[in-house]
């Protein structure tokens, strides 16, 4: 008798947990870990995707997320995170899934066209409304008194992405590595807080009303714009932004293990299809389809792109310089 | 009563009012004022100001907003947590207390530390603690992957199986377990030591054995004390957000809690959503507080 609570409670825990575990298995389940900003784009881009699933082989698919700054989420996919496939702002934090996990092929990034880049972004900033700190290029953001959001360059993709963009302009403008290190350092003086992941940066400019510029994902940009509207943030773009290629990638281990990988490949690729690049251009992505890549135009300013293989050689150099440990960002940031 | 005690004085002629009340009134009425400012500034005002961001759009808004399927899935995620992790929290902390304060043994002290542990370290120590433990680089996901794993036959029913201990359902009942632990066994420590350990000796000298001393005389005696630990207890563990946030994954609909959920929402612009979920969360606590003083009621009458 007076174990009998206690026992029931334990048929309860396995219960639960037994209830937890096979859920699973029922339906065709796909988790796409992916970074901050694509919270938008996904939820549009899994329905498509399950409708086209359905009509192709009658199979119901149902796409979980998870979402947070790209560096993080790379980690947690390492420690164990099931994910049948990843949507993640830069290609370093897939190799490091592939270095550190051997869960997907060192060369993952050749199994789908355009470094398997299904859309592109950029840097742009985003002000408040009628610049008041009058903010037109890279060399007036880091003048005193300007106060800059960005995510922080060890957790967040798009911050790496803003990093490398300003270190870039600063090069070609002074001419050395050294001037271009100490204007990215001006310029991280200049930030008060650095969240983990672009999306609590974005709250930070946007809700909570902090810094007057904020180095922003191109489409969280407009996102931004579009939900608090025109008449409080304006996008600025500046003279030279860096060409960023979000990957996508099947973590082959996971998806073997879970029996998944065929629907894993289809969902992927058809980011690429007709549909896929229309939502992605719809959420401020751009396509590299040229035909949406045509439709969209209108939507983006023209800016002068730069890729990271011209100006650093590729992420896996472009890793280890600047953002492992005791890389520029460390060097720069301790110093501050 | 009031008006007999005031009659009394005024009978007495002038009577010198104790110390403590001897102040001018404008600095009773100014420090007064500044404690219920304050209360009111800090504790009342977020309560309000989540029921109003929650029903700024009116009432078909905000229950559209809970019926988000996500939302009930971190719902009954959350209520399932709590369930798993208060009542084990129970036995562990009883079991804890009992062993600390009617026993004397070498490493007391020591445990006793090792117990306050949870309180003392941040919660996002606590997470990752379980990460490495059962993350797939650490000793689960090397068992795992081993090539020759001691218990073959639960390797293979562990894959077969594809149970999962972090960013699953047991990796969140674990942390919270660990986050919440010193609750109740802090809570009954210092009761049992202070009541001491005289009634268990007069039962065992009249023949009780230790599972009707523990039931009949010891268990009475922590009533109180132990509903009021369970109670913060699973405040803690449904309110709980730094450790279940480094195990959870942030899968939607599968591993987010209720105080994960409404930071999701509240990132993707979704206020009246955000707020929604987070006056659920509120309202658990505010029932918690009900529970609480009615314990605390219940214990003060029957000790009047």
């Amino acid at each position: 008798m007076n174990f009998s609570p206690l026992s029931r409670l334990a048929a309860a825990t396995l219960a639960a947990l037994a209830l937890a575990g096979s859920a699973a298995a029922k339906s065709v389940e796909l988790l796409n870990v992916s970074y901050d900003p694509t919270r938008e784009l996904y939820v549009e881009f899994n329905t498509a995707f399950a409708a086209h699933w359905k009509a192709k082989t009658g199979d119901d698919v149902i796409v979980k997320q998870s979402h947070g700054g790209s560096g993080k989420q790379a980690r947690s996919v390492i420690d164990g995170l099931r994910a049948d496939v990843v949507t993640l702002a830069l290609a370093g934090d897939i190799d490091a899934i592939a270095k550190n996990s051997e869960a997907l092929p060192a060369d993952w990034q050749t199994r789908l066209p355009h470094n398997s880049a299904p859309y592109t972004s950029t840097i742009v900033f985003l002000v408040r409304k009628g610049n008041p700190k009058g903010i037109k290029d890279w060399d007036d953001i880091v003048k005193p008194g300007v106060s800059i959001i960005t995510p922080n360059p060890k957790t967040s993709g798009g911050a790496r992405w803003n990093y490398l963009a300003a270190w870039e302009f600063a090069k070609r403008k002074f001419g050395s590595d050294d001037a271009a290190k100490a204007f990215v350092a001006k310029l991280f003086k200049n930030v008060p807080v650095l969240d983990s992941g672009a999306r609590g940066a974005t709250t930070t400019f946007v809700q909570r009303g902090i810094g007057d510029v904020f180095l922003s994902w191109e489409n969280e940009a407009f996102l931004a714009v579009k939900e608090f509207g025109s008449d409080q943030f304006e996008i600025v773009v500046p003279s030279l932004s860096i060409l960023a290629e979000p990957p996508v990638a099947v973590v082959d281990k996971v998806a073997k293990r879970k029996g998944t990988t065929e629907v894993a490949k289809a969902y992927l690729e058809y980011l690429y299809s007709d549909e896929g690049q229309d939502i992605a251009g719809k959420n401020f992505y751009r396509p590299i389809d040229p035909k949406f890549a045509a439709k969209y135009a209108a939507q983006f300013t023209k800016v002068e792109l730069f890729t990271i293989d011209q100006a650093f050689g590729g992420w896996a150099k472009a890793q280890k310089e600047h953002f492992d440990d005791g890389g520029t960002f460390d060097q720069i940031y301790l110093k501050n | 009563m009031a008006s007999a005690v005031s009659s009394l004085t005024r009978s007495n002629g002038p009577v010198a009012r104790p110390l403590a009340t001897r102040d001018a009134t404008w600095l009773r009425y100014t420090l007064t004022a500044l404690g219920l400012g304050f209360l009111a500034l800090f504790l009342l005002l977020p309560l309000v100001a989540v029921f109003t961001e929650a029903l700024r759009r009116g009432l078909g808004a905000y229950f559209a907003a809970l019926n988000d399927p996500d939302g009930l899935h971190a719902l009954k995620l959350t209520l399932l947590t709590a369930g798993l992790a208060v009542p084990a929290n129970l036995v562990f902390g009883v079991a804890a207390a009992w062993c600390i304060a009617k026993f004397t043994f070498p490493g007391k002290s020591l445990l006793i530390t090792l117990i306050d542990l949870p309180f003392a370290v941040s919660p996002v120590i606590s997470g990752l603690i379980y990460v490495l433990l059962f993350g797939a680089q650490g000793w689960y996901g090397h068992y795992l992957d081993a090539d020759q794993p001691w218990l073959p036959g639960l390797q293979a029913w562990l894959i077969e199986q594809d149970f999962k201990i972090i960013f699953a359902v047991p990796g969140i009942v674990l942390a919270t377990t660990f986050v919440t632990f010193p609750f109740i066994a802090r809570e009954l420590i210092p009761l049992m030591q202070t009541q001491g350990n005289d009634e268990e000796y007069a039962a065992i000298t009249l023949g009780a054995n230790g599972w009707q001393t523990f039931w009949k005389v010891t268990l009475p005696n922590i009533k109180w004390g132990l509903f009021y630990g369970v109670i913060l207890c699973n405040a803690r563990a449904m309110g709980e957000f730094g450790a279940v946030s480094v195990v959870s994954g942030h899968i939607r609909g599968e591993t987010n809690t209720l105080p994960l959920h409404v930071e999701i929402l509240y990132n993707e612009y979704q206020f009246v959503g955000a707020f929604a979920a987070a006056s659920i969360l509120a309202l658990l606590a505010l029932v918690t507080l009900v529970l609480k003083s009615l314990v605390e009621w219940a214990h003060a009458r029957r000790h009047a």
